[in-house]
Order: structure tokens, then C-alpha cells, then sequence
């Protein structure tokens, strides 16, 4: 089998499934590489309420297995490896995995982000003995435990409220006095009983012989630390892009998202960018996907201008 | 879930993980778990291609909690490395099977 394409695509969440939707459907020869999960982030989020045409919500796995139905549907060829190293420039443009080689005109980088581990002492031993980065894989594990969510913005207070359904009581740290989720979300929060709220504060510690039994909170404004008794962590504070494969290849933010023009493509032509790793990006499912259709659309253009 | 990965419970975890004369790598893993239902396809082709060498199985940690808890399981999928029912190596999370690879590799020399 041929290894020529006409363009690859780098991560398989909601971005890079629409952009293999749309390259497929075009009858662009087309290759979508994921070294993790189909859906990526958004495949672990509970409930997806703000994606069209799904008035009831829809979890965030049947979304991401019915994205990949409809790209396989036009023949999007899924490799369930991870990209070691690309070659971005000249007309051919290289991607390499563990198992091969693949070549292409055009390249979508749709490898997406992740989630910013927690960076205190004892958080390093602890992971997966109570500190969690997803609240659909482990919530379970907590019924009827105190547990903590850090973070404010909507994935921790929505994550907040999904735990709710297993531990005794959620307590939400933020380091600002206000919780930065959208409003909506806050309610639901502020009306759950189970929750409650320690603002102005981050961790400063944990603790716990093989499973976490405790935090340090310390007040940003006070200075005070207090020991505080919980069997869980569940840390939501931001996310990293992945696009260290690119560094120095393409222009990026200084946190390493990717840059582009309004058609997506980055500084190096044939190679585009779209979804949460692309600079200004609204880290929402609808607006993924619309980016990946964009990009595939902008790569079918840009194919055809090179004959 | 194909044959090469034998489900175990707390019922035969003696006579399957501690009794068993291969090291054994424990796929600790729940219905409700999205990366769990991903990564399993992974796992039944590399219990295919290391079967001389490794035993695989998976434990269902909702039927199962006293020994998820026993091994402080509190994040799945949680995959654990057994010798005669010790617990030698831990990794976590849905990975590419190339990574899966490498930790097998690693750990028998």
C-alpha cells in the first residue's frame, strides 16, 4: 500500500475528525493519526449540552464515536499511533510514526491540549492514588468521599458537579475570588449543596501514605495555610499545548500555540492548524470541529494551487 | 473482548495472579470508563504477542472494589505488573500501544 497522501492529519479529536470529514468527503486521500483517544478531550468530558443538535446533551464519548462513524464513512484511514517526527517543509511534507512513513501535500495539526499537572510536593506519588485528571474515569472511585476540584474555569466546575452524583461533598479551590465558568454553570454550582467553595486559594501541599488523605490550602491573600481532610483531587488548572513536535518549525505563542492566518494555515504553507492547539481558539467542541472544516477546507485550496 | 485476556475476580485472583507461574499485568478497568473500552483492543493484541512471556488480565474494578482497593486503584484504566502476586510496576491511562511495548520490554529485560 501506498504511503502518498493527500493530507495527514495530527490528533483525532472533535478538529481533527471534522477536518477528516471534510478532506474525505472531498475525496482527498486522507490519514488521521492518534496516539490516544478518539475524541481526545473531549471524548472524557460527562455531558455535552452546547453542541447542536443534540438538545438533550450527548456524553462526550457517544459524540466522539459518532464523529469518527461519520469521517470513516468517507474513508479516513485512522492510525492508532503516535507521530515521533514531521517534516513540514518542501512540497512533500513527511510524517513519521513507529510504523512508518507517510507523505502528503498538506498537514492538519489538530494535536490538540493537555491538561497541566498539578505542581506541588507529594502530588508526583499521589497521582492516580487520588489525584485524578478526569472526573468520568474516577469519579466512581469517590462515593461518598470528600473530594476537591482546583480550578475555575468551566471544566472544573462542571467536573465539579458531575462528582457530585458519587462523593459526599465537593469542595471547589480557585485562586481568584471569582469562579471564571460561564454562568450557567456557576449557578448549578452555587444551587448543589454538596459543593462549596474556597476562594482565594491554591494547594500548597498533599499528603497521604499510599492514597491521598489530605491537602494544604493556602490563602493567596492571607498567606494562611490550613490542613484540609480529603480523599480525592481532581485538578483542572489549564492546559499545555502539544505541539513540541513543532517547536522551532513553526510560529507559535510563547506558551506554544500555534499561529495561522483566517484560513488556518500556519507560517509554513501546506501546513495547517485547527482546534485547541491553534492560538485563540475557544476550547469548545462546536468550535473545533468548525475550525477542522475550515482547515480541510483551506488544504483542498491550497492542494489545488500546487497542481 | 477476545480470549487471549482472562477475566479475574476476587473469587480466583489466587489461583490466577498469585498462583500463576508467568508475571501477570493487570488491566484494572470498569464499564462506565471511556479509556477503558479504547485501550482494550490494544491490550488483547499485545496478550497475543507477549503470551509466551506474560499472562493478561482484567479485573472489573465495580465487582471487584476490595481489590482495587487493596492496590490503591483510584484512577483506571490503572495497569499493574504481578510476580506471584506482588505488585512490581504501575502505569496508567490509555496509551499507544508502542508505550505499552516499551514498559513490557522494559520490565523483562
Amino acid at each position: 500500500m501506498s504511503n502518498e497522501y493527500d493530507v495527514l492529519i495530527i490528533g483525532g479529536g472533535p478538529a481533527g475528525l471534522a477536518a477528516g470529514l471534510y478532506a474525505g468527503r472531498s475525496m482527498l486521500k486522507t490519514r488521521l493519526f492518534e496516539k490516544e483517544l478518539i475524541g481526545g478531550q473531549a471524548s472524557i468530558t460527562d455531558i455535552i449540552e452546547n453542541y447542536p443538535g443534540f438538545p438533550e446533551g450527548i456524553t462526550g464519548f457517544e459524540l466522539a464515536e459518532k464523529m469518527r462513524e461519520q469521517a470513516q464513512k468517507f474513508d479516513v484511514e485512522l492510525d492508532m499511533n503516535e507521530v515521533t517526527s514531521v517534516d513540514l517543509i518542501g512540497a512533500l511534507k513527511k510524517v513519521t510514526t513507529p510504523d512508518g512513513e507517510y507523505t502528503a501535500k498538506a498537514i492538519i495539526i489538530a494535536s490538540g491540549v493537555r491538561p497541566t499537572k498539578l505542581d506541588v510536593p507529594g502530588a508526583a506519588a499521589l497521582t492516580g492514588r487520588g489525584i485524578s485528571y478526569c472526573a468520568t474515569c474516577d469519579g466512581p472511585f469517590f462515593r461518598d468521599k470528600r473530594v476537591m476540584v482546583i480550578g475555575g474555569g468551566n471544566s472544573a466546575v462542571e467536573e465539579a458537579i458531575y462528582l457530585t452524583k458519587f462523593a459526599s461533598k465537593v469542595t471547589i479551590v480557585h485562586r481568584r475570588d471569582q469562579l471564571r465558568a460561564e454562568k450557567i454553570v456557576q449557578d448549578r454550582a452555587f444551587k448543589n449543596e454538596k459543593v462549596d467553595f474556597l476562594l482565594d486559594s491554591v494547594l500548597s501541599g498533599v499528603s497521604g501514605e499510599n492514597s491521598v488523605s489530605a491537602v494544604t490550602v493556602k490563602n493567596v491573600k492571607t498567606g494562611e495555610e490550613k490542613e484540609v481532610g480529603v480523599e480525592g483531587i481532581f485538578v483542572f488548572v489549564g492546559n499545555i499545548p502539544n505541539t513540541e513536535l513543532f517547536t522551532g518549525a513553526l510560529d507559535m505563542d510563547e506558551v506554544g500555540y500555534v499561529i495561522t492566518d483566517d484560513a488556518l494555515m500556519a507560517s509554513i504553507p501546506g501546513i495547517f492548524a485547527a482546534g485547541d492547539v491553534r492560538k485563540n481558539n475557544l476550547k469548545q467542541v462546536v468550535w473545533a470541529a468548525a475550525e477542522g472544516a475550515l482547515a480541510a477546507v483551506s488544504a483542498e485550496k491550497f492542494i489545488e494551487t500546487q497542481g | 473482548m477476545g480470549e487471549n485476556v482472562v477475566e479475574v475476580s476476587e473469587q480466583t485472583w489466587d489461583a490466577e495472579i498469585v498462583g500463576s507461574n508467568k508475571p501477570v499485568l493487570v488491566d484494572f478497568w470498569a464499564q462506565w470508563c471511556a479509556p477503558c473500552r479504547i485501550v482494550a483492543p490494544v491490550i488483547e493484541e499485545l496478550a497475543g504477542e507477549f503470551s509466551e512471556k506474560v499472562k493478561f488480565a482484567k479485573l472489573n474494578v465495580d465487582d471487584n472494589p476490595r481489590i482495587a482497593g487493596q492496590f490503591q486503584v483510584m484512577s483506571i484504566p490503572t495497569f499493574i505488573l504481578f510476580e506471584k502476586g506482588e505488585a512490581k510496576r504501575r502505569f496508567m491511562g490509555a496509551m499507544p500501544k508502542e508505550r505499552f511495548v516499551d514498559e513490557l520490554s522494559e520490565w523483562l529485560g
